[in-house]
């Protein structure tokens, strides 16, 4: 898995919040969601949609950073990330619920459980992806904003667009 | 959205605050804390007919676009929307339907406090119905008409009386294109049946019968609620009142009316002048009862008996925050659940009325018409009883209360212009085919916390005022307006161009004339008809130079009131959209295609200067059309005339 993530199409969500129900759901014991309605469950989604200026929404989930922030400032051990290119994890025995990492995380990705207890973050659904299936939150989004795959890929098609873009203005240019 | 302001009303501003610093909740801030709102639902994309579902359809063309039925947007979105027209043509006719009952009840069982007021328009009505008067009294003419009433809301067969009033060109068009309505019940059943999960998937067909079902209400429903309402509680007459939160009296028991029909709230006035009632008060310690209304049904009562208005849709809550309210009495439509957490931290007793209108752990006094006067009392003591559990320390009213006229009726307009022996539309006609009137605008509809409350009302009248339209309101816009000094006399030498200033001088009205309630948008309807049977501006509704808008529109009754101002021929735009944008089908069959099927389409234009430019650029076209003279006075020609000075 060479340095893969979820990245997000911003211009794409329409803020219907299917992430944040895919995502509590794939990290419940039921998952289908009038079955964890009638059970009084209360599972937790790790991904976060924001309202932005009027009429944006952007979906904010755990970056997995390299150096990441959590993983330095946690007392417990409880955060640790295997390797580069491996997602941060959470171990919930761990965890004692001091909410540094909370507090040291920039992107505000990582939340208080809803049992008070521990905290809860993305884990990139390891188990999902060892059975080869995306991310909940990718794989359950109606327009395809999410998308989960190399960071490279990303850049790769964000050069082709500066490129295009750059080529056109030449061309204008030299018509000009 | 914070960084918007929330309402350009210094007094509700006043008690948004008040709120904030108390830490309750009110609209605004649950709408802050439901951002972002859904996409899908904003673009009508979002299909829950039927448990093969929910579906959406992706607006960007990666997910999905079909249902799991094979319906495309163009199907999910005209579904929705007929939908939406059928709640709103229901609400708006069974509030016309009460008063059909109201009237059976004044000519079968005067003890219940309701009378015949306004004989002469029950005789025109049993004329229009085809009802025998010949030596009968009021009584006995009165229990036909209604029971007429009853019968256009479920004959089996025939067209709606009411609809007849329409000219005849707009009629065959509507035969034309099948749309002229039948019974209101049916036309309502016939729309929902069109939406179940394998009916119509063809947005045009949709459209066409939301437009029949929009009909049913505006020359239906909502007329046989206005001219009932006339007969019942009397015809309006131009009316001194105030408005704003002010009008509350801190040394009186306040009462605020709240929701939509008279049938309630007239009785409530009418028992407000009760011997017994004004004792109790005055037991409690109080010097009276101040009678407040909020929206429409505050519309009405101001209309016919000048009771104050505490406010519009948005005010709802914010009166409860003066904490000088001791009841609020709601019956149906527009008023928020919301209101039951905030009377609780309040001494206000709110009372909810109606069966059809109900909310949990809030007292609940149901209003049986053939008792009327007497639970008006009741309800009325409720408020009494509140009065002395005031806490002295949350009262807070702001000072704002500011002078209306209201009380204009298509009727009256006659008199208006021609005085009592020659009551006539011929200085109307007169002023616009001369050119100081450019025409007639209808700026009416609610209020939404998602736009700057009053803002959009306000600035788009002044702009059409500024360039000699005359402009005619309701409902919240209505309020808007007059919170802003837009329905007085004066607001014509503040504002107003100088062809229509000149006309508000001679005749002596505001240059903005509150015309009403939200069913009282019939009553633009009929003005069209008269202004048309004067002659030389045309011969069918589509011909007038004159527009509609709704700026700030909430509800699903301000959709239907759209369609049926639209189906008569009226060019329409609303501030914001409609939820259709999510098919390109839809909306240029609304915003193209309609024209040239029944003469009238909309426009969607979120900036209200800009909404105003385009009406008037409409009525130049339709002014164009009919070869009138130009515009006496162009505000550009002035203004470059004074700047050359």
């Amino acid at each position: 898995m060479k340095s893969s993530g979820i990245w997000v199409d911003i211009e794409k969500c329409l803020a219907c919040k299917t992430c944040e129900i895919e995502c509590a759901l794939a990290h419940c014991e039921v998952s289908e969601i009038r079955e964890a309605v009638r059970l009084g469950l209360r599972p937790a989604h790790r991904v976060n949609v924001v309202a932005v200026g009027g009429e944006s929404a952007v979906p904010i989930q755990c970056r997995h950073c390299e150096g990441a922030p959590c993983v330095l400032v946690c007392p417990s051990g409880a955060l640790s990330k295997a390797g580069p290119d491996q997602p941060v994890l959470l171990d919930y025995e761990k965890c004692i619920g001091c909410k540094s990492c909370v507090i040291v995380c920039p992107f505000g990705a990582i939340t208080v459980g809803p049992d008070g207890r521990t905290v809860v973050k993305c884990d990139l659904c390891l188990s999902r992806l060892k059975q080869g299936q995306q991310p909940a939150c990718v794989s359950g989004c109606p327009t395809k904003a999410l998308h989960f795959g190399e960071i490279d890929e990303y850049a790769r098609e964000a050069r082709k667009r500066a490129a295009r873009q750059l080529l056109e203005a030449m061309l204008a240019e030299g018509e000009a | 959205m914070s960084q918007v302001p929330k309402t350009i009303d210094p007094a509700g501003q006043m008690m948004i605050e008040c709120a904030a610093c108390e830490g309750i909740r009110i609209a605004w801030d649950r709408l802050e804390a439901m951002q972002p709102q859904c996409g899908f639902g904003k673009l009508g994309v979002c299909c829950t007919v039927c448990a093969m579902g929910p579906c959406r359809i992706d607006p960007f063309g990666n997910g999905p676009q079909e249902g799991v039925c094979g319906a495309t947007a163009q199907t999910i979105v005209a579904r929705n929307l007929a939908r939406k027209i059928a709640a709103g043509c229901s609400a708006h006719s069974d509030h016309g339907r009460a008063v059909a009952e109201a009237l059976l009840l004044a000519a079968e069982n005067p003890e219940s406090g309701y009378r015949i007021k306004d004989e002469r328009k029950l005789r025109r009505l049993a004329e229009e119905f085809g009802i025998p008067q010949e030596g009968r009294s009021a009584e006995q003419v009165a229990k036909d008409v209604a029971e007429a009433c009853l019968r256009e809301f479920g004959k089996p067969h025939g067209e709606l009386v009411m609809a007849q009033r329409a000219p005849e060109p707009r009629k065959t068009i509507w035969r034309e294109l099948g749309i002229m309505p039948g019974a209101i019940d049916r036309e309502v059943v016939r729309l929902l049946h069109q939406t179940h999960m394998g009916v119509d998937a063809d947005p045009k067909n949709l459209l066409l019968s939301g437009m029949r079902c929009a009909l049913a209400d505006g020359w239906g429903g909502s007329m046989i609620a206005t001219d009932l309402q006339d007969v019942l509680f009397g015809s309006p007459k131009p009316v001194r009142a105030r408005t704003n939160l002010g009008v509350l009296r801190p040394e009186r028991v306040n009462v605020i009316v709240h929701g939509h029909e008279p049938v309630l709230s007239d009785m409530i006035v009418e028992a407000s002048h009760d011997p017994e009632i004004l004792e109790k008060a005055k037991q409690a310690g109080a010097a009276g009862i101040q009678l407040a209304g909020i929206c429409c049904t505050g519309n009405e009562i101001l209309m016919r008996r000048g009771i104050p208005s505490a406010g519009s849709f948005l005010h709802q809550e914010l009166a409860v925050l003066t904490g000088a309210v001791d009841a609020m009495v709601v019956d149906v439509q527009c008023w928020m659940p919301g209101l039951a957490k905030l009377a609780e931290r309040y001494h206000t007793r709110l009372i909810t009325t109606s069966p059809q209108a109900k909310m949990p752990g809030v007292e609940h006094i149901e209003f049986e018409e053939s008792r009327a006067y007497e639970i008006a009392k009741q309800i009325l003591l409720a408020g009494i009883e509140a009065f002395p559990k005031r806490d002295p320390a949350k009262i807070n009213i702001p000072k704002q209360e500011v002078d209306v006229i209201a009380g204009f009726t298509a009727e009256y307009i006659y008199t208006l212009l021609g005085g009592r022996y020659r009551p006539s539309y011929r200085p109307l006609n007169d002023a616009i085919i001369a050119g100081r009137i450019r025409g007639v605008a209808g700026v009416v509809g609610c209020e939404n916390p998602h736009l700057t409350q009053g803002y959009g009302h306000v600035e788009m009248m002044k702009e059409l005022i500024r360039n000699d339209v005359l402009v005619v309101a309701t409902g919240c816009s209505a309020l808007a307006a007059a919170r802003e000094g837009l329905l007085t006399p004066e607001a014509a030498y503040a504002h107003a161009g100088r062809g229509l200033a000149e006309v508000c001088e001679a005749v002596g009205i505001p240059p903005v004339l509150h015309v009403g309630s939200c069913v009282d948008n019939s009553r633009i309807l009929i003005a069209c008809c008269e202004i048309l049977k004067e002659g030389g501006l045309g011969s069918d509704i589509s011909d007038l130079p004159v527009a509609g808008a709704a700026p700030e529109w909430m509800s699903e009754k301000a959709i239907t009131i759209g369609f049926y101002v639209v189906a008569s021929g009226i060019y329409t735009i609303f501030g914001e959209p409609q939820p259709i944008m999510g098919s390109a089908e839809v909306r240029d069959l609304m915003c193209r295609q309609f024209e040239e099927m029944v003469g009238g389409y909309y426009d969607f234009e979120a900036d209200p200067v800009k909404a105003a430019q385009m009406m008037i650029a409409h009525m130049n076209k339709k002014r164009e059309a009919l070869k009138l003279r130009p515009m006496m006075y162009e505000p550009a020609a002035e203004e470059l005339a004074a700047a050359s000075e």
